[in-house]
């Protein structure tokens, strides 16, 4: 069978049609992708920035006999109703706390209302007409403005938005991660130590082997279930805690950290066992002061994504109590704590609509913390990474 | 800082004699998601103005919240439970069981469910008959159940808008969807004689009832996009965007609270919590809680609660309610019938 010369340039210009379109869909492919990443990042820093912000309020304050009991006396009634009720309730305690204040008068900047903040940012609000004056005419004397918010960082959950913040959160994010690395790290690397330098390869091996990939892939919400069985249930570990959550989040990632880390030690050269078995090194000792120093980069890279998957993670924590109204600051890692994501899960099903800045400026803090966390993956890998 | 201080010492006082059940400074609730954000601002409240630390409050809907509850007596279980509906002899009868024998109930208010759509829509007027047959999965058709055939508001009644139907609501394992089964669809269908006076509560599976997930927020969203279509939801959400949204009158009733705590309003239900009285004494603060829970300046008219949302009881039930806390009224399983 001959081909005509015809038949194969037509041959030809089919095949590179072909090629050219694949690269087109590709092309097209990751456009769309990358659309959907712009909309995202503009929906959400369009939504979340306001939230950095916060009206406040300077107002006199009369320590008057009232005030003991109702913390609103203290306030000129004009603009009481401006002023968030979370200062307002503090009065009577700090009266109880310093009674010399009895009978003083104070200017203060305070946090004001949240209607009173969403009217400034221009969003909905339910204020009076009479009220939206009085802003105006303060906002004109320069009493009432829009300032950096502090409280977002300094507090935690509230029921108003104006007080709402995610420092409980951050701070529980931070234990229970703690717990995480401290189960996970040792567990996983030593695991993979095992499999990959020390283990025989039989059918035993290759079974754990096939359960470690399986589990990287099974939902986090069974490990969830897991945790609730046998932490609480079984042992007993406290509900909602710090501890609990990081158990069973180490888990999660365990797999994570064991694949990674058998795939940084197999990528160390033979050569290198060789040459320390060859000097008379024990197994042991190629493994400390060999295999595991030039492994190190890709063990950590792969233990910071894990970690950083973890940190995202809802779903097993609905289970074991941890997306809950927890507003204090978790002293313990046995006390009741929450997440940054749970944090955000929690105010996304909040009425008010103040709390819709608030769950995207909650999503811009995640985002960063676990942007952060994967370049500094990127940089390890890159200022360690040796190649063979 | 004090207070952080003295927690981490309890905190180590506990782990050094774990397994010995312990007083606890903290209390813990779980339930209802209609109840939440009411129970959440008192237990702010709480934590702010008293030397306690916030009570720890799960949103496990009002079924898994009482599961939770009746498991039993001791520092693992959760001393309240929300429930947005009366808890059920059945489940009385379970707690009991578990050796939970003393438990106080506490009505805190009402809640609407509402129907509402988006304001640039003209106000609707629906009878609970209407609503039943454009969310039922089969109705009668002369005499006959088929399934439902209805697309248009105006294929059920001519006086009715021209307009597709379609709904979003919450998913099967809510609440709220519980109770809009039980007062609109039991309601109905029992006045129905193609349903022989049985209960009828399926919901039409053919899109025009959509599923829109526990967060009344989506839906509160897709409505302000979806101009055509209807959303239901508590009555705080209506509230708190009644700018957007206006909602369908049922029977000639529009959902507003008078309406609703009087039980004018059709699709009105109870809100109550569940107090185990065991665990008064290892949980020192807890009735401190309840009390404030009941007092006039949460559920009281113009109460902090009322602002946002909840529908206060008639005075003489809140004084009712506020003796039953005093006594610490063990509910009997003859109360619920």
């Amino acid at each position: 069978m001959s081909q005509s010369f015809d038949d194969i340039s037509a041959q030809l210009k089919r095949r590179h049609r072909k090629s050219s379109r694949l690269k087109w869909i590709s092309m097209g492919a990751l456009g769309l992708a990358g659309l959907f990443l712009v909309l995202f990042f503009a929906d959400m820093l369009s939504k979340g920035l306001p939230a950095f912000q916060q009206a406040y309020i300077e107002v006199e304050l009369d320590y008057n006999e009232d005030a003991q009991r109702m913390g609103r006396a203290a306030l000129d009634p004009e603009v009481s109703r401006l002023v968030s009720r979370s200062f307002e309730r503090l009065i009577p305690g700090m009266l109880r706390d310093d009674p010399g204040l009895i009978g003083t008068t104070e200017q203060r900047w305070v946090l004001a209302d949240s209607e009173v903040d969403q009217y400034l940012k221009g969003h909905r609000s339910r204020l009076s007409e009479d009220e939206r004056e009085t802003v105006d005419e303060l906002v004109e004397s320069g009493r009432l403005e829009l300032q950096f918010n502090t409280t977002f960082f300094t507090e935690g959950d509230s029921k108003m938005p104006e007080r709402a913040g995610i420092l409980a959160a951050a701070v529980g994010t931070v234990m229970t991660m703690l717990v995480t690395l401290a189960i996970a790290f040792p567990i996983g690397v030593m695991t993979a130590v095992y499999l990959e330098e020390f283990a025989p390869d039989n059918r035993f091996t290759q079974l754990i082997e096939i359960n470690i990939n399986n589990l990287a892939a099974i939902p986090s919400i069974l490990f969830g279930l897991l945790g609730l069985a046998i932490f609480i249930n079984f042992f007993g570990v406290p509900r909602s805690s710090a501890l609990v959550g990081g158990m069973t989040l180490a888990l999660m990632t365990l797999p994570v950290i064991i694949i990674a880390t058998r795939t940084a030690l197999r990528s160390v050269p033979d050569s290198i066992r060789h040459a320390a078995f060859g000097v008379g090194c024990s197994r042991w000792q190629v493994v400390r002061d060999h295999v595991l120093p030039l492994a190190t980069p890709g063990i950590m890279t792969g233990s910071i994504i894990g970690l950083a998957q973890a940190m995202g993670e809802t779903a097993p924590l609905i289970i074991i109590g941890m997306v809950a109204f927890i507003p204090d600051v978790g002293a313990s890692f046995t006390n009741a704590s929450t997440v940054l994501p749970a944090q955000i899960f929690t105010w996304a099903g909040e009425p008010e609509r103040a709390f819709v800045e608030k769950t995207a400026g909650g999503i811009l803090v995640l985002l960063s913390i676990l942007i952060a966390l994967n370049a500094a993956a990127v940089v390890l890998r890159k200022k360690f990474e040796r190649r063979w | 800082m004090n207070r952080i201080l003295k927690n981490t010492a309890i905190a180590v006082a506990v782990m050094g004699v774990a397994g010995v059940a312990q007083a606890r400074d903290q209390i813990r609730i779980v339930g209802s998601s209609t109840v939440y954000p009411f129970a959440s601002y008192v237990t702010e409240e709480f934590g702010a103005v008293t030397e306690y630390p916030t009570p720890v409050i799960e949103s496990t809907g009002s079924g898994g919240g009482i599961r939770l509850f009746c498991n039993g007596v001791g520092e693992g279980t959760p001393d309240i439970s929300n429930a947005s509906r009366r808890i059920k002899a059945s489940e009385l009868e379970r707690c009991a069981e578990n050796g939970v024998t003393d438990v106080t109930e506490v009505k805190i208010g009402s809640d609407g469910i509402v129907f509402a759509q988006s304001s640039e829509n003209d106000e609707l007027e629906l009878t609970l008959e209407q609503l039943f047959l454009a969310v039922a999965a089969q109705v009668p058709q002369n005499g006959e159940l088929v399934d439902n055939p209805y697309q248009r508001w105006s294929d059920i009644d001519s006086s009715l808008p021209d307009r597709e139907i379609s709904i979003y609501g919450p998913p099967s394992t809510s609440g709220t969807r519980d109770a809009f089964e039980e007062l609109v669809m039991e309601t109905a269908s029992e006045d129905m004689e193609a349903y022989g006076g049985e209960a009828y509560t399926e919901i039409r599976a053919d899109g025009a009832y959509i599923d829109a997930g526990e967060n009344d927020n989506l839906i509160v969203q897709r409505l302000s996009e979806d101009t055509d279509a209807f959303g239901i939801f508590g009555y705080s959400f209506l509230e708190e965007n009644s700018r957007s949204l206006n909602a369908a009158s049922i029977d000639g009733v529009e959902p507003e609270p008078e309406a609703i705590s009087s039980g004018d309003y059709p699709i009105a239900r109870s809100l109550f919590f569940y107090v185990k009285n065991q665990h008064a004494d290892d949980v020192p603060p807890l009735y401190d809680y309840v009390d404030m829970f009941v007092s006039e300046q949460m559920i009281g008219e113009g109460g902090y609660l009322a602002d946002i949302g909840l529908i206060p009881l008639p005075e003489s039930e809140r004084e009712q309610v506020r003796n039953t806390v005093e006594e610490r009224k063990q509910l009997q399983a003859s109360d619920l019938e």
